[in-house]
């Protein structure tokens, strides 16, 4: 099954690398990957996609713990999300076509964010289902290109995945000696 | 006071108890290299700078404190790469730091530049790139943290140039490390203590398979006596061995490909295994779809990652060993199991008929004679330092090791020319202990130029040559797998007692059992680096042996002349 994971890294260079470099060395496929700021300075938060199993997703859950720029992990798929894609759609649209574009696009709740003599952009924001079906009934007009963001997710409600600032807590250097005794 | 980067590096390194540091200096580290003359650190000059990845891992094995190994940019730091991934493949603690071309030569394909990080990031646990100097001391005192905490690892270190020659002000109270803990987080998955207890309190026929976790946990005398109290044996994992005494009457020995027939045999027919710190590798499990299929499934390890990895368990604990483990201790129940010990007793019997200690004596030098008197004539006291193969699984199989950390071997890479320089630096952590290598012939040519370094040293170190002029190991897979074709095995080397001349050392030859205990006890008595090159039986196997995954229980017997019907 699918399983989406929130993670919120250091914003350093080569984070990025080290999280892709991850999931490669363990032969997990990512299907999307975005990363941007949070509203935490000095933390990003990426949300990562990947085809796996229930054991496979606590597998790469603790694999990702592992890496020392790595805060805190969610793995979204285990509780109710809200998830978004954001897709801009270049279609060919001439004439009386253009009418007919325009109405599956209010149709989708989706805009026009710009107009050319022979074509429109369209914009989309919604789940990775809604944006396919979009894709879909537009493909007959002549779809020129396409970009996506891939998933970005959230759980609902409150207090959920935002303790990666609690998560932070100081080892001493004889950290050995106290291994089973830690506190956070 | 304004010190240099380069300052900041040793008295950091000062400052996390190190004394000793194994290194090779070059362009890049040349400004750290100047600045430690200022500072009491004992720098061993390695021959080639995998000889010093493997000098810190063989000292933080034998010891339990972090190595340090050191060298310049470039080659000098792709040549430790061998060394970090045969740490981490073991969770050995180790820092290892290597010069950098200046930072604004970087990505310019300057002279001696090479992406480190980028290499190195698979196989460590972490890694930094320094650039400036202020970052140098935090760093160092971040890297070891991370090195030692959780499942212990290498961790890389490189430092630009002008990085080591900047200046900076270091607060040594302000630059403690901030890590990230999650192992003390329960997840959904994770097993109970008295899911745990009330496996164990209900098992017929439990077995504990004890792995490198109990000596990384300090878990030696809590496994002792969860065995005891619940009448539980225990197997071995090759990395294992030391955790628990060879002559507790509840350590069966080692189990997997090169383990005990009666030991494979108890795991197949087993109804609980209690898995403390090991990671059920393919060389101990076999055939993953038919082991301990009869058997429920407790696993502690204090790396989540590896629960339910190859083998599904029905209890997962992804907890420190010692602190698990005290916590059963007081609710287990004691029980006798006295069905479940015979029968493992039983087993035994067959094999000791099979043992080639047992047979007939017909002129010819085996090893694992050679070995068995090692361990006879030091009293089972010295630390043995392995490499990879053959002579590895007979140094496993018949020297008994009573005491943690007093055998050193590449388990998870199979390192080879990993010996000497994991021995000159398991005996520079321990310089009172008796450090022996175990090699073969192969092995020993791989890394044979440290024997100049141990030289250098003065160390007092002994070497056994395990002599049978083919890479063995390989040359078993042929004659069991490829009908006896020994494509590239046959190997020669030089005449080792001449080279022990040349490097100026003691060395002598053997190719009769009845001179094996005058040259042990000649080496033994000789103070410095001593050699015997032990001419061995050449086309010996190693058995039993559980074929590459093949089922744990159909292991290749040796061929009796007692029970010859038996071989299978």
């Amino acid at each position: 099954m699918t399983h989406t994971f929130a993670i919120y890294v250091d914003n350093k260079p080569g984070v990025l690398n080290r999280v892709a470099s991850l999931f490669r060395r363990r032969a997990f496929n990512i299907e999307s990957l975005t990363v941007g700021h949070t509203h935490e300075p000095g933390m990003s938060r990426m949300t990562v996609v990947v085809e796996t199993d229930d054991y496979g997703a606590r597998r790469l859950e603790a694999n990702l713990y592992k890496l020392v720029p790595v805060r805190r992990v969610e793995n979204l798929s285990t509780r109710p999300q809200i998830s978004r894609d954001l897709a801009l759609i270049k279609v060919a649209a001439t004439g009386d076509t253009r009418t007919q574009v325009m109405q599956l696009v209010d149709v989708y709740r989706a805009r026009v964010v710009d107009v050319s003599p022979d074509s429109l952009v369209i914009e989309a924001t919604g789940t990775e289902d809604k944006i396919d079906s979009l894709l879909e009934v537009l493909r007959p007009y002549g779809v020129a290109e396409m970009v996506r963001t891939g998933l970005v997710a959230m759980a609902r409600g409150t207090g959920a995945a935002d303790k990666s600032a609690a998560r932070t807590s100081r080892v001493a250097a004889d950290v050995q000696d106290n291994l089973g005794n830690y506190s956070v | 006071m304004a010190i240099t980067g380069a300052q900041a590096l040793w008295e950091a390194l000062v400052r996390e108890g190190v004394t000793v540091v194994f290194g090779y200096p070059g362009g890049a580290i040349l400004p750290a290299y100047d600045a430690m003359l200022g500072y009491p650190i004992h720098h061993v000059l390695v021959r080639h700078e995998q000889g010093a990845t493997h000098m810190a891992d063989g000292y933080a094995r034998a010891s339990g404190r972090v190595g340090v190994a050191i060298a310049t940019s470039g080659p000098g730091a792709t040549n430790m790469v061998t060394g970090i991934a045969t740490a981490m493949l073991d969770s050995v603690p180790i820092v290892c730091i290597t010069g950098q071309v200046g930072s604004k030569l970087i990505g310019s394909d300057a002279f001696q530049e090479t992406d480190i990080t980028g290499i190195t990031l698979p196989i460590t646990k972490h890694n930094y790139l320094v650039t400036r100097a202020e970052d140098v001391a935090p760093t160092i005192r971040e890297a070891f943290a991370v090195a030692k905490s959780g499942r212990p690892g290498p961790v890389l270190v490189d430092i630009t140039k002008d990085a080591q020659t900047g200046s900076c002000e270091v607060d040594w109270d302000a630059c403690e490390p901030h890590l990230t803990e999650a192992m003390d987080d329960e997840l959904p998955g994770d097993g109970t203590a008295d899911e745990a207890i009330a496996l164990i309190n209900a098992a017929e026929r439990p077995l504990i398979l004890a792995g490198h976790g109990v000596m990384l946990s300090g878990a030696e005398r809590e496994i002792v006596a969860l065995a005891e109290k619940a009448h539980v044996p225990i197997a071995m994992t090759l990395l294992g061995i030391g955790g628990v005494p060879a002559h507790h009457p509840l350590n069966l020995g080692m189990m997997g490909m090169h383990g005990e027939a009666w030991v494979n045999t108890a795991i197949q027919e087993a109804d609980l295994l209690i898995a403390l710190g090991m990671r059920f590798d393919d060389r101990v499990t076999g055939n993953l779809r038919t082991y301990a299929l009869n058997a429920k499934k407790i696993h502690v390890d204090i790396d989540r990652a590896e629960l339910n990895k190859n083998v599904r368990v029905d209890v997962a604990i992804a907890k420190d060993l010692r602190g698990a483990i005290a916590e059963w201790l007081p609710k287990l129940v004691a029980n006798p199991r006295q069905g479940w010990l015979s029968r493992i007793n039983e087993l035994k019997g067959d094999s000791a008929v099979r043992d080639i200690q047992n047979l007939p004596d017909n002129g010819h030098l085996y090893a694992a004679h050679v070995i068995n008197d090692l361990w006879r004539l030091t009293d089972g006291n010295a630390v043995v330092v392995t490499d990879v193969g053959q002579h590895q699984m007979w140094e496993a199989q018949y020297y008994k090791h009573d005491t943690p950390r007093s055998l050193v071997t590449s388990g998870g890479l199979g390192t080879m020319g990993f010996a000497l320089p994991a021995a000159i630096g398991a005996k520079m952590a321990c310089p009172d202990k008796e450090v022996w290598v175990v090699v073969g012939d192969g092995g020993f040519q791989m890394t044979m130029c440290e024997l100049a370094t141990a030289v250098q040293e003065g160390l007092d170190l002994n070497i056994c040559i395990v002599n049978n002029g083919f890479l063995g190991m390989v040359r078993q897979w042929q004659e069991f797998f490829y009908d006896k074709r020994y494509a590239a095995t046959p190997i020669t080397g030089p005449d080792f007692v001449k080279l022990a001349e040349a490097f100026g050392i003691w060395g002598r030859a053997v190719d009769r059992r009845a001179d094996v205990e005058n040259a042990v006890n000649t080496a033994r008595r000789h103070r410095g680096v001593s050699l015997i090159d032990f001419r061995v039986e050449q086309e010996d196997s190693v058995y039993p042996m559980v074929p590459a995954g093949a089922d744990l229980h159909k292991m290749i017997r040796r061929p009796s002349p007692i029970v010859e019907t038996a071989a299978d």
